[in-house]
């Protein structure tokens, strides 16, 4: 197990320096200096030089990629030259938002989805069971920014029940959450389609399984049968499934930030391309792709605590 | 239920997939979903002649009016008629789903062969990729590749095709390594039988069906990506219309008209349903295992 | 039904409803388990062994329908039962313990929680339910049964497993165990092992045994009377002295013929039956060994035979043994 965690952090840090280096490679490698994009044409050349050296754009690609990565992992993302701030603090003082609108949007999605996916297993193949599928796979078909965008013409601009835009005053925890309401539905949507069908897919699978026609021998409840001796081996692919989508997760949080105009590194990014300010670009490319990794990562090293058979294979 | 083997070659006759069809229309969603395909075809590949106005043609008097008999959707910010907007938008997103669909269809089939037949230390190489791709957000590579090339058609293509190799290139690998070994293939290549004559005679006739499959079922995925870099105005650029730009000007006025925001969105939701529902049926009755493959 | 018999089947069918039609996968099954008896059921797999057990704890797979004929069990008709009914009998008076060691544990669960839920009827508490499991481990021969009653099955050998389940099924000292081919999974010194166990468990005990194999060997050890069943029909039923010293179908000779163990000649390959198992979808007009059969005649391939011999004793469905009522 130990060995099994280690070189799976071992992959997982790989892939974060080999995607970072990539993009910070192919950056510099597009014609045109980001510097005189930055600041336009008609910057001073001294200015220019003192930006360039600032971003440390004199040294040759390698160390400057080297240098990146070496202080990335002191902490230091770099200078946004725009606002002369670190691109570390730019980049924490969003997290957390859309932190919680992924975990609001998965949570509701997996109250709702997961007793969904367990009651079409029950009753599969009945109308209820049909029905929720047809459901389903529309929640997964439609986009986040369609749902996002009527949600806000339904309940925002037709019905005026909750606000569309920003993520509150600031001041009260309740404002806050209210401003989160329409955000979450939207992230969280298609997830109750995706959920649903995988926990109804992998509860038939296991309820086909022998141990579960031994636990009918014994006379055991059905209740007992499904909640404690299904549900607990059926639920651990959606465990896999929610880390691997954290990055359908980070896709539909940039769409909903956007479409609620709500701060987050969603946001950030997108407006830090637009503006074409590539400290904070790689800066918040970086941590994305971190807490990408970490939560694939994460999700696996669950699994093997979580299923005592894969725990197993990693002593052998 | 018996899974059919791998080994033995389903030669796909017209009259096979005739009866298939036959089959996926007597399911109601199935039906359902061929209808909301035709209508979209339809009206994509008529949208020159259906579209009562010039897609761009601005008219500042008539700007943001509510759908009449004049304008069946109503127009937009500048005046233009949405209806026909919508029209000439399917047609962009049609066109992008089948070019990059097409590319990515191609080197993913590439791509599994090698990862295939080739050396194991390939193997996993093209693997790694395949995982990472599959896995990394779809906006932040899409966002990466619009600060290199700036936004474009071309860059939702590249972006399409980056991100959908894997689902094509995983299928053909595992069909690969299923019949490599396969006994009837040893056979043949004890005979001395060519790669060439192996992957056309035997792998191609056995993953061309699951393979258009999953192309019916990305379309869906792709029009969405297609909408949503437009709608962030990383994709098509104004004036050309597209679903996601519509719906982009539309929602900047969502408080004096909904209807730009309703049209814009509605193509989105029968394009995507259409085609979701379709496919899932295709897929049931073609084949039934690749349910559990994805 | 016979008082002095823990489990009477008469005349049971059994049909599945498959892509291919219908399959009717047991055909007119008799069956009789005497109190404190233990009765072996022989077959070649696809026999029909273990739609017969699944219809008598009615756990058939939901294509599957009981068609005629009736289970008693204890006095009571099992098939007129209602779910609750049913319920409270399984594992309580019938266990059963499966094949394969390796898939019949819930693989998440310890095993100590598993054999403490299996008591849900017991009202004691939870430290007495596990002292209980304990004991029974010990009786099954699990070594630091205490001490592991906390493991995962998966930490535990195939052959200890087994006797984990053996543990499981005995804990509520039912009436009749129902073992499904307990000890293919395991090498030969772990069946010896078990099913040695087994028998000293089922002596303390009295309970009944319907022994489910395909293992000439084991069942002539350990049971006392023989059932041969073939194609979803019982060919042959008797005492073990009947069955393998007096088998009257040629199945069954065919079957004692070719178990490895009672082969006297070194031979390269093992015999075995000519022929495949018959089609379910398409079973002969006559009977249902025909195909296979080197001494069928004339009448075997559009007559089917009747299960004949002495009444509750040693009984064959065979035209060679059974000349019928014409003649």
């Amino acid at each position: 197990m130990w060995l099994y965690s280690f070189k799976r952090i071992l992959l997982g840090i790989l892939i974060i320096v080999v995607s970072v280096s990539l993009l910070y490679t192919m950056i510099h490698l597009v014609p045109g200096d980001p510097v005189k994009t930055v600041l336009g044409p008609r910057a001073s050349p001294e200015l220019q030089a003192r930006i360039h050296e600032k971003m440390g754009l004199n040294d040759p690609l390698p160390v400057q990629v080297l240098n990146f990565l070496g202080n990335a992992a002191t902490g230091d993302l770099g200078v946004d030259v725009f606002k002369n701030k670190p691109v570390s603090t730019i980049v924490f003082e969003q997290l957390h938002h859309t932190v919680f609108l992924v975990l609001a949007g998965i949570g509701w999605a997996m109250l709702l989805g997961i007793p969904l996916g367990c009651f079409s297993a029950i009753y599969r193949n009945s109308l209820a069971d049909r029905i929720t599928g047809v459901i389903s796979v529309s929640c997964i078909a439609i986009p986040t920014f369609v749902v996002a965008i009527y949600s806000v013409l339904l309940f925002a601009v037709t019905l005026r029940w909750l606000p569309a835009i920003g993520a509150g005053d600031g001041e009260t925890v309740r404002s806050y959450l209210i401003h989160l309401v329409l955000p979450a539905f939207s992230v969280g949507l298609g997830w109750v389609g995706y959920l649903a069908r995988l926990v109804r897919a992998s509860m038939l699978e296991v309820m086909g399984e022998t141990h579960v026609r031994t636990a009918r021998a014994f006379g055991l409840t059905e209740r007992t049968i499904i909640f404690k001796y299904v549900l607990r081996l059926a639920i651990l692919p959606t465990i896999t499934l929610l880390g691997m989508g954290i990055g359908i997760l980070i896709s539909s949080a940039v769409f909903t930030e956007i479409v609620f105009s709500r701060p987050g590194i969603g946001r950030l990014i997108f407006d830090a391309v637009t503006s074409r300010n590539y400290p904070v670009v790689m800066g918040s490319v970086l941590v994305t792709t971190v807490l990408f990794v970490a939560s694939t990562t994460a999700a696996d090293l669950l699994n093997g605590l979580v299923d005592p058979r894969i725990h197993h294979r990693g002593h052998e | 239920m018996r899974e059919p083997s791998p080994a033995t070659p389903h030669h796909a006759t017209w009259r096979a997939v005739w009866n298939s069809l036959k089959r996926v229309l007597r399911e109601p969603l199935g039906a359902f979903g061929f209808f909301l395909v035709v209508l979209v075809i339809f009206s994509a590949a008529g949208a020159d002649w259906l579209a009562p106005y010039e897609a761009n043609k601005i008219d500042i008097r008539a700007k943001l009016q509510p759908p009449s008999g004049a304008h069946w959707l109503g127009t937009d910010q500048l005046g233009r008629d949405i209806f026909s907007r919508v029209l000439v938008g399917g047609q962009i997103a049609l066109k992008v789903s089948l070019v990059s669909i097409g590319a990515a269809l191609l080197i993913g089939l590439s791509l599994g062969l090698v990862a295939g037949f080739g050396p194991r230390w390939l193997d996993n190489l093209l693997m790694l990729f395949f995982d990472s791709v599959r896995s990394f957000p779809t906006v932040m590579f899409a966002l990466a590749v619009v600060t290199l090339f700036g936004p474009s058609l071309t860059t939702v293509m590249i972006v399409v095709i980056v991100t959908q190799i894997p689902i094509y290139g995983r299928m053909v690998r595992s069909q690969t390594l299923a019949l490599r070994n396969a006994e009837f293939i040893l056979a043949e290549r004890a005979i001395g039988a060519g790669f060439i004559r192996i992957v056309t005679m035997h792998l191609l006739p056995n993953v061309v069906g699951p393979l258009l499959i999953l192309a019916s079922m990305d379309i869906p995925f792709v029009i969405t990506i297609e909408a949503g870099l437009s709608f962030l105005g990383m994709g098509v650029r104004p004036p050309t219309p597209s679903w996601g730009t519509i719906l982009n000007d539309g929602y900047s006025y969502i408080y004096n008209t909904a209807w730009p925001v309703i049209a814009g969105g509605l193509p989105i939701i029968i394009t995507t349903l259409g085609f979701t529902f379709l496919g899932e049926s295709l897929r049931d009755v073609f084949d039934p295992k690749l349910r559990r493959e994805m | 039904m016979n008082p002095s018999n823990v489990l009477e089947i008469k005349g049971l069918s059994v049909e599945f409803s498959t892509e291919r039609g219908r399959l009717p996968a047991l055909r007119n099954v008799d069956l009789a388990v005497p109190a404190g008896a233990i009765v072996g059921v022989v077959g070649e797999s696809g026999c029909g062994k273990s739609t017969m057990i699944h219809s008598i704890v009615r756990l058939l797979s939901p294509n599957g329908r009981v068609v005629s004929g009736s289970i008693h069990f204890e006095g009571s008709d099992l098939l007129g039962m209602t779910e609750p009914e049913m319920r409270s009998i399984r594992g309580d008076r019938i266990s059963m313990v499966s094949q394969d060691p390796m898939i019949s544990l819930n693989p998440v669960l310890s095993i100590g929680t598993q054999m403490v839920d299996i008591q849900y009827r017991e009202k004691l508490d939870k430290s007495r339910k596990r002292a209980r499991a304990v004991t029974m481990l010990q009786r099954v021969g699990i070594p630091d049964a205490a001490e592991r009653l906390d493991d995962y099955p998966h930490q535990f050998s195939g052959g200890m497993r087994q006797r984990i389940a053996i543990a499981m099924a005995l804990q509520a000292e039912p009436s009749l165990l129902i073992a499904d081919e307990p000890t293919t999974a395991l090498d030969a010194t772990l069946e010896v092992q078990i099913i040695h166990r087994l028998q000293e468990l089922q002596q303390s005990m009295g309970c009944s045994i319907l022994f489910i194999s395909h293992h000439l060997g084991v069942i002539a050890e350990l049971c006392d009377l023989v059932v041969v069943m073939y194609g979803g029909e019982v060919v042959e039923n008797g005492t073990v002295r009947d069955i393998f010293h007096r088998p009257m179908h040629p199945y069954t000779q065919k079957l004692i013929e070719c178990d490895p163990a009672r082969m006297v000649e070194i031979t390269r390959v093992q015999p075995t039956i000519p022929g495949e198992v018959p089609d379910l979808a398409r079973l002969p007009a006559g009977c249902i060994f025909s195909g296979r059969c080197h001494l069928a005649f004339g009448k075997c391939h559009d007559q089917p035979p009747a299960l004949a011999g002495q009444d509750g004793g040693h009984r064959a469905r065979c035209h060679l043994t059974d000349p019928g009522p014409g003649t």
